[in-house]
């Protein structure tokens, strides 16, 4: 085990992958020669020259399109977005081909392209640069969604993805590339279905992923020490398909459910997990689920107005006070 | 071109003619559902471009106007015709439809819906090929008006820069679904929008399977020369509507009646026929052998195959059983 930053993780996870197998290349805007807006791709394309580092004009949906069809031929393409907000320009290629064409080919042909950007709100980016577009990507039949919560999840589900013939989106976060965490020395391969139990407890089940297991665990220290309420953190690093199975075991064991979660509430991760507990465990629940959301509303450039209108550990600390009556 | 090989070409796209028409008959009977969109008047088209190729080892890929690029490319016609009629014996065992037509194991990548989609993929499978180092190259099939599209200049742009071996071959029907060319698009000859990207380029008569020839030839011999992308612009025009709910208001019959002048077809049959190569007697057994392959082989395979069964709903949604989602076989 080796602290590394997430970056490094990511950046690690490449450099294994295009070593052992020449079919990997990875492309997207500044990737190559600047080595990537989060260093993601630091010194590849020195050693893998530019024909497998490839550094893409700005064409979202055409470069998505093209690693698509690469990936046909057995190419095993790492698209970078460099932000989830220029996702939508690639939607029509992600949605339409990459996660139907297996379907509609009657399972002729494969899309294992894997596209990774980093959404979220960060320092004052304004309205355009802080998407949190999970939500829209998990509901889509075909596609893979995982978002890791830490360098050793971010390196792991990497591996996986690359791996994997189905195509998979990784949503990263623009303020987690320099994060520090225990990733294994040697190869590590994290599975891209279930989930993760962070912290044990008995009293609630805190669901979060990417940035908002932070804010559970954090919370759930603060809900230990201070309030006598024994608080699991449940972490969803599998969106597409959701773990229902590991919801549902948690809640019975908690009974109660709370969902914090980066983006606005509605139609998104957390109104489709508390659908899952009412489909698998409603009588279970001794309180009714709670979600803590972002604001409905596109992200202000001010910096007050922009931490108002995103959650953290202490509106999860106080949502969870609020379902135990203190 | 020798006069055996335009007997087979003719034979080749009278076939498609009768195809097509009989895909429209299914449809009034219902038979077929969803979206239909046929080929007639644009089969020069198809069958020049891909008699110049390496069928088989080119890979080929269009848009929803599909069946015909498929057949030519080697996809057996009673598989496309049970796709279309919806049977777990198609050629994407009934989950594609008209507008995805697949062939892999022939190379035929595919059918698109979506306008202009295949414009990208088309640059990344000649990047797959580029990266495995072998001397196919990418043809891909589209209609004028996808080159409104942004990813019709994202692609070319792309193509050019990273030098990949893919022919883009538009075929210019000068409508795109229901308005005419010059009213949805500032510059009308499409092969002058390319220069833009530094590309080559060239307009012909889509009409005439031999001129569509000579200049695919051309075309395909330029990018598996491995000098870069080419485009090449097709001349034609579709007899029926953009598809089957199109009641094709929107364009005189004097217009119609120029076009079918210059039916491919039929131009490639007098000129036979003046050679002193083919007689109307063998013409017309040719088409009624066609008729009764349809009917008796294709048609016939279609009705009697069965429907996927309902377990078949789910099984493509995620490949089963792929090992590195639990995180590799360790």
């Amino acid at each position: 085990m080796a602290e590394i930053m997430f970056w490094e993780a990511v950046r690690r996870a490449h450099d294994e992958e295009m070593s052992s197998n020449p079919m990997v290349i990875c492309m997207g805007e500044d990737i190559g020669v600047a080595g990537g807006t989060y260093k993601a791709t630091q010194g590849l394309y020195d050693k893998y020259g530019p024909e497998r580092v490839i550094d893409t004009p700005i064409s979202e949906n055409g470069f998505t399109g093209l690693a698509i069809g690469a990936s046909f031929l057995g190419v095993r393409p790492i698209v970078e977005i460099m932000s989830v907000n220029f996702a939508w320009l690639a939607m029509d290629q992600i949605f339409n081909t990459a996660a139907k064409v297996h379907y509609m080919s009657g399972g002729q042909l494969r899309a294992p392209v894997v596209i990774r950007s980093p959404g979220g709100t960060a320092h004052q980016l304004g309205a355009q640069h802080s998407a949190r577009m999970e939500k829209v990507f998990m509901g889509i039949a075909g596609l893979r969604v995982v978002t890791p919560s830490n360098p050793r999840q971010a390196y792991g589900l990497l591996k996986s993805a690359i791996r994997c013939d189905d195509p998979v989106f990784i949503n990263e976060h623009e303020l987690m590339y320099n994060m520090k965490g225990q990733v294994p020395d040697t190869e590590y391969f994290m599975p891209l279905e279930g989930s993760e139990v962070s912290r044990s407890g008995k009293d609630i089940t805190l669901f979060g992923y990417n940035i908002s297991v932070h804010w559970c665990l954090q919370a759930a220290e603060i809900l230990s020490k201070q309030h006598g309420i024994d608080a699991e953190v449940v972490d969803l690093y599998a969106l597409n398909p959701l773990d229902r199975a590991g919801i549902a075991d948690s809640v019975r064991k908690t009974h109660r459910a709370l969902i914090a979660e980066e983006a606005e509430p509605a139609v998104g991760v957390g109104s489709e997990i508390m659908a899952i507990i009412n489909e698998e465990c409603f009588f279970e629940l001794d309180a009714p689920p709670v979600r803590v959301s972002a604001k409905n509303v596109p992200i202000p450039y001010n910096h007050t107005l922009e931490k108002s209108a995103i959650p953290n550990a202490n509106d999860v600390v106080r949502a969870v006070l609020k379902m135990f009556g203190k | 071109m020798d006069s055996e090989v335009k007997k087979r070409l003719l034979r080749e796209m009278l076939f498609a003619r009768r195809f097509e028409e009989r895909c429209y008959e299914a449809y009034v009977e219902r038979k077929i559902g969803g979206f239909l969109h046929l080929y007639p008047g644009e089969e020069a088209c198809a069958y020049g471009v891909l008699e110049a190729a390496k069928v088989g080892h080119d890979y080929v890929i269009t848009s929803y106007r599909d069946h015909i690029h498929a057949i030519k490319s080697g996809v057996d016609p009673k598989a496309v015709m049970a796709e279309l009629f919806a049977k777990v014996t198609g050629c994407c065992k009934g989950l594609g439809g008209s507008m995805h037509i697949f062939g892999v194991d022939d190379h035929f990548m595919g059918g698109y819906a979506l306008v202009g989609g295949p414009f990208p993929l088309a640059a990344g499978i000649a990047k797959g090929i580029q990266m495995k180092g072998g001397d196919e190259i990418c043809i891909c099939f589209l209609g004028d008006a996808a080159n409104n599209q942004g990813t019709f200049h994202e692609s070319l742009n792309m193509a050019k820069i990273w030098n990949l071996p893919v022919l883009y071959v538009c075929e210019n029907n000068l409508y795109g679904i229901g308005t005419r060319i010059d009213r949805s698009t500032a510059v009308v000859d499409q092969y002058k929008r390319v220069s833009g990207y530094n590309i080559p380029s060239e307009q012909v008569d889509g009409q005439d399977v031999e001129i569509v020839h000579e200049a695919a030839k051309k075309a395909i011999d330029y990018v598996r020369s491995g000098n870069g992308p080419y485009f090449l612009e097709l001349m034609t025009y579709r007899y029926r509507g953009h598809s089957m709910s199109d009641s094709n208001a929107y364009r005189g019959k004097d217009e119609e009646r120029m076009w079918s002048k210059r039916d491919p077809i039929i131009m490639l049959r007098d000129r036979l026929i003046d050679a002193g190569k083919l007689t109307e007697a063998e013409y017309k057994e040719m088409d009624n052998d066609i008729l009764e392959q349809i009917e008796n082989e294709i048609i016939k395979f279609a009705e009697e195959s069965p429907e996927p069964p309902l377990e078949m709903l789910e099984k493509y949604v995620l490949i089963e059983n792929d090992p590195w989602v639990k995180g590799g076989s360790r």
